[in-house]
């Protein structure tokens, strides 16, 4: 059914299409194929009148698909609109043809050729997709009853959705609640606030829309967004829930403090900032002490190698406010606060300023030499001050400004902090699992959310701060990264926000980010599989699940449909409706490989394959500057070079292509690739790659994989010019002839 | 004349990296949006950076994908050169009055590229800060979206425009007319963005005495691929153009009660990952960085640690007192508050990290009520407006887009009525 589809194909002959091929001796070449059944050059192709001819063509001639050479798919998209049972393939005669290559030369016009057949192969294959509509449950799980899973509860109602909020302490609040007074979050930023908790904690409770689960931990988590179920072990009892998606507000720890003994932990009178702002809340400071000399400490354990790298980014902000807590009780006493740098970004400089104006205040640039005790008194020595002198202070009353550890970064049980998983084969960036104890998935890439550094179960922390690994699952607040309470209430609304998103979208059938609105889904042949597991193992988003023999479990709702596990599966049964390796490869077979006997000459051709969000693009960039480069070339775009299966490879060097190469996005640790580490599994398959072509007695030089960002378009050219002059030194493919 | 009247559920104002995510967020979770912007091209800001720190990864590969997300999605409407003129109403039943410029460019004029080469009239392009010229007709940058060229008139006496009509009656159209829409929306998202703090301000710093003293966005400018120097810039005047010593001038015109009295928060890691450009085209310059306090928030602490080992690399704590030119340079003079004591020190180029100034301008005529003393959106409060990115705080990209998800929340809210 799907084989030979009625096509109407259309060049344009404008924008220099026309001058650099001959567009009618083109269409007379694409006439011949059978299943073309109209076939026109216009010269306003790419105008309402130009795709108003195409959709009475579709109608008239009962075309079930339409082929468009004419601009990049990039421009002119909102003319070439279509019914969506229509299939589509725009072919970039203007970018990678007439604008990037000689013109009326022998090759250009069998490059267009080239192109125009690949566009019909590829409709040839392609099925529009009809989306996977399954029942689903439309509650929101939120993990965390802090101030972060209450607010990402609020907004999830007012929304419209149903809520279960988590909390494992018999309260909610989280250390939220803990505060004694807020750092000022409103013009003039320079007084204290009430923590406004409470009144937060009463909301959630009297919201109708709410289920509130205290004392309440999850034992598992199965299945996938849309039907995620859920055993909980709540105040004693095991009960089990259904849910939609996920927003794991689960927060932070503070720093282990008796790790800090350097700094005087330990020792009378030294509390962490913690331990401070507790008494405090419980007022059980004690007021009867004197108390005239108290040094904070900031960064204690924070930007430190030794303990917590980074920046806890609020230590600074409380502290501030902490001296302010003493000076209301000990008017006269001298505060010291030694920093490294103190952080008070945005409007919380004015904070800093209020407090720096404060009589008796001292805020010093410095680091901590050492903390003693001398004759019963704390003493701490500090170097490197701004004055150049060392300074010795004796304190009443020391506070280590202590930083925040993710609840992901603690192994809940102090065993194994690294994924039980088998070994991995290859090393997957970012890929770190904590047993963390917090979701328990019974995923098959392990029980959480995948981490990145430190701890905090990020992704694209640019760009896409809600990509997440897991789909349907968000982290949200501090687990994320050190954040105060104003931005953890603007966290929670991101994370709700796009958990009832993905509910909204898998009730549709449709993918989330990147390959928003994509209704195709990976169908699984199973009678072939061989259990090798390379999919269950490569997918970045933990889609499969394996049976005991390592048949995989897909869960649709979990894809994002970057066809990674297409391209690793060696028997090729993993297809998508609209992307499959049979498409790909009819693509490559309809290429026409010049010969000496057909022909009289036999010029080089190159496969290229490339990753349609990075390298493609910067193809047009390329255009748009008329650079020229080789007409040996033929590219075809990837959804990610993940994709890549390595019988594309093996097929086309049997078939005579002399070599192939290929572009990804940049990976390692600093990954750019859309779909975390598609290009980088691409590379490990090259070694696979190099065995083939032993196999085939072949140069090893003939495939070439290139790491290429957007904005390196500048290379591309020089890249083919040089591997197509490699490629004629090596000599023609010696499979060519036969 | 009949109103056109546009109903929608959301209008974003402001296509940078704020209004494109909000306006996607919100039409993946199924509601309409109108999303419109001032400048012929969508993207903001971002699109005037070479890259972004902490991965030193370029910004238009996040927004080829944002920019692929829009294209394909029926539920956003998209205006460019679109301004408000005036909004009335409130939360859940807004109208706003929007004006559309004309670019004054036929849209399928097929041979623009030749008619900007035999243009023979040139401005100066903003989109470079003035660093380099375009000619008259001209589309922002090489990747701009929509793929839109615009007639300059502003730059152009009656006379040339008369010639220019004339001479390429297949691409200008100077009858076009600005045209007004009315949207009806549910909710208004706020993301006009920030301004670079105005350098000629700082006076005792030299910029615009010295043509070697820059702002860190004109550098963006000097080494972006797209930029006037193709990403080579060439710097005149000392040394053949090979740059031995620059200087990064933190805090200029932030965390100072005569300028911004805020932090602009982005600015150190900014000063740090340009050091990156400069040290990458120039192996044996050294980076001299002035500062109160680095403020490296979070994981950005190891970008910091990672590019300050560099042995080239100088921290010096201290503001900048002023900027001097003689014969062979620039020199700058701080206090070191480390040593105590007054440095100088010769440099052949001196960057200014300039701050973040909200562009709410608009806002400021319209609804004065919702803006902070510092001009930023307030959002301690319940204005009726919901705003995100710079235009309610300094902040870098991934603060920005994680706000620009929450914002989406709260517009739904007003829309199903709530607050």
């Amino acid at each position: 059914m799907a084989e030979n589809k009625r096509l109407g194909v259309y060049i344009c002959s404008a924008y220099g299409i026309g001058e650099a091929i001959d567009c009618e001796k083109l269409a007379e070449d694409l006439k011949k194929i059978e299943n073309v059944v109209i076939c026109k050059v216009r010269k306003d192709l790419c105008t309402e009148s130009g795709a108003d001819e195409i959709r009475q063509d579709i109608i008239e001639h009962n075309l079930e698909g339409i082929v468009i050479g004419a601009s990049s798919p990039r421009f002119h998209t909102e003319i070439f609109k279509f019914d969506p049972k229509i299939a589509v393939d725009r072919v970039s005669l203007r970018e990678q043809v007439a604008w990037t290559h000689e013109p009326k030369h022998k090759e250009t016009q069998r490059l267009a050729l080239d192109y125009m057949m690949m566009g019909i192969a590829k409709l040839n294959t392609f099925e529009p997709p009809e989306p996977m509509i399954l029942d689903i449950n439309e509650t929101v799980m939120v993990i965390g009853g802090g101030v972060t899973g209450m607010n990402a509860a609020l907004a999830t109602t007012k929304a419209g959705f149903n809520v279960i909020l988590v909390e494992k302490e018999a309260e909610l609040g989280g250390f939220y609640r803990k505060l004694y007074r807020l750092t000022p979050t409103k013009e003039p930023f320079n007084e204290l606030m009430i923590n406004p908790c409470e009144a937060l904690i009463e909301e959630v409770k009297s919201d109708p829309k709410i289920e509130i689960l205290t004392n309440t931990k999850i034992i598992s988590t199965s299945g996938q967004p849309g039907m995620f179920d859920v055993i909980a072990k709540s105040n004693g009892e095991e009960i089990r829930f259904q849910v939609g998606t996920i927003v794991q507000a689960t927060g932070w720890i503070p720093y282990d403090a008796t790790k800090l003994s350097h700094l005087g932990y330990g020792l009378d009178n030294v509390l962490t900032n913690i331990e401070l702002e507790e008494q405090f809340k419980k007022n059980t400071f004690e007021t009867d002490k004197v108390i005239e000399n108290v040094v904070f400490i900031q960064c204690a354990g924070s930007r430190d190698q030794n303990h917590l790298p980074y920046c806890s980014s609020v230590c600074c902000m409380t502290s501030l406010k902490q001296a302010l807590y003493i000076r209301e009780k000990y008017p006269h006493s001298k505060i010291y606060i030694i920093y490294k740098d103190i952080r008070t970004p945005g409007p919380y400089e004015m904070f800093y300023k209020r407090v720096q104006s404060e009589d008796n205040i001292f805020l010093t640039k410095g680091e901590i030499k050492f903390v003693q005790k001398v004759n019963g008194h704390l003493n701490v020595t500090v170097g490197s001050t701004l004055l150049g002198d060392e300074i010795s202070i004796d304190a009443d009353l020391l506070v280590l400004a202590t930083g925040m550890v993710p609840t992901t970064a603690v192994e809940e049980n102090g065993n194994k902090s690294e994924s039980e998983g088998e070994p991995q084969e290859i090393p997957l960036s970012g890929n770190r699992i904590i047993h963390s104890n917090i979701l328990n998935l019974t995923y098959r890439q392990g029980p959480e959310l995948p981490l990145l550094k430190y701890g905090f179960p990020d992704s694209h922390y640019i760009c896409f701060p809600y990509e997440t690994r897991r789909t349907g699952i968000y982290a949200a607040g501090t687990v994320r990264a050190p954040m105060d309470s104003v931005s953890a209430k603007s966290d929670a609304y991101g994370a709700a926000l796009k958990a009832i998103q993905a509910l909204v979208n898998i009730k549709k059938g449709t993918a989330l980010h990147p390959r928003s609105g994509d209704m195709s889904f990976p169908d699984f042949f199973l009678q072939r599989c061989t259990q090798c597991k390379r999919c269950t193992e490569e997918c970045p988003f933990g889609t499969l699940d394996e049976d005991d023999k390592g048949t995989p479990k897909p869960n649709p709702n979990r894809c994002r449909r970057c066809a990674i596990c297409m391209g690793a599966c060696p028997e090729r049964i993993i297809s998508f409706k609209n992307y499959s390796v049979r498409m790909i490869s009819e693509m490559i077979k309809s290429i026409y490989i010049p010969t000496e006997e057909e022909d009289g000459e036999a010029p080089p051709r190159i496969l290229c394959f490339m990753c349609e969000n990075d390298a493609y693009p910067s193809l047009d960039i390329v255009a748009a500057k008329k650079i020229k480069y080789t007409p040996y070339v033929r590219i075809i775009p990837l959804r990610c070079l993940g994709s890549t299966s390595i019988s594309w490879i093996a097929d086309s060097l049997s078939q005579g292509f002399d070599g192939v190469i290929l572009f990804g996005c940049k990976y390692g640790d600093d990954y750019q690739c859309h779909f975390i580490r598609g290009s980088e599994i691409a590379n490990t398959r090259m070694e696979n790659v190099q065995e083939k072509l032993k196999q085939l007695a072949l140069e090893p030089e003939r495939v070439e994989l290139h790491m290429l960002s957007i904005d390196e378009y500048d290379k591309i050219p020089g890249i083919f010019n040089r591997f197509a002059e490699l490629i004629e030194k090596i000599g023609p493919n010696p499979y060519k002839e036969m | 004349m009949n109103k056109e009247v546009l109903n929608t559920d959301i209008l974003v104002v402001g296509a940078g990296i704020a209004g494109i995510s909000t306006a996607l967020e919100a039409a993946e979770t199924g509601f309409n949006v109108i999303l419109i912007e001032q400048s012929p091209f969508i993207g903001g800001r971002v699109t005037q950076l070479n890259q972004y720190f902490p991965k030193l990864c370029p910004p238009s590969c996040g927004l080829e994908i944002n920019i692929k997300r829009l294209r394909e999605n029926p539920l956003i409407k998209l205006y460019t050169l679109a301004e408000v003129k005036d909004i009335t109403g409130q939360k859940g039943d807004f109208e706003v009055k929007i004006a559309i410029k004309p670019t004054y460019i036929k849209d399928n004029c097929q041979n623009i590229d030749e008619i900007i080469e035999k243009c023979p009239y040139e401005r100066k392009n903003d989109f470079d800060f003035g660093l380099s010229n375009t000619k008259v007709i001209y589309k922002a940058h090489n990747n701009a979206y929509p793929d839109k060229y615009v007639l300059d008139r502003s730059s152009l006496t009656e006379e040339q425009l008369k010639f220019l009509s004339e001479a390429f009656p297949e691409a200008i159209d100077i009858n076009q007319k600005e045209r007004e829409i009315y949207v009806k929306a549910g909710s208004i998202i706020w993301a006009s963005g920030w301004q670079p703090y105005d350098a000629k301000k700082l006076d005792n710093l030299g910029y615009g005495k010295f043509p070697n003293v820059l702002t860190n966005m004109e550098l963006e400018r000097l080494f972006a691929s797209n930029g006037p120097y193709g990403g080579q810039p060439k710097f005149n005047g000392f040394n053949n153009g090979i740059l031995k010593s620059v200087a990064f001038v933190q805090c200029a015109g932030s965390r100072d009660e005569n300028h911004l009295e805020y932090c602009s928060s982005v600015c150190c890691l900014a000063s740090i990952k340009q050091s990156q450009y400069i040290r990458q085209l120039y192996q044996d310059c050294e980076i001299h960085i002035y500062y109160i306090d680095i403020r490296t928030p979070g994981v950005f602490e190891e970008f910091y640690n990672t590019y300050t080992q560099d042995e080239k690399i100088y921290i010096h704590r201290g503001k900048v007192a002023k900027v001097i030119g003689n014969n062979n340079g620039l020199i700058v003079e701080a206090e070191d508050t480390l040593s105590g004591k007054l440095v100088q020190r010769a440099h052949d180029l001196v960057v200014l990290a300039v701050g973040m100034q909200p562009d709410t301008q608009k806002l400021k005529l319209l609804m004065p009520e919702v803006l902070d003393k510092n001009g930023f959106v307030r959002t301690d409060i319940d204005t009726g407006i919901i705003a995100c990115g710079v235009c309610t705080r300094p902040k870098d990209v991934a603060s920005t887009v994680q706000e620009s998800t929450g914002a989406v929340m709260r517009a739904i809210h007003y829309i199903k009525g709530g607050n």
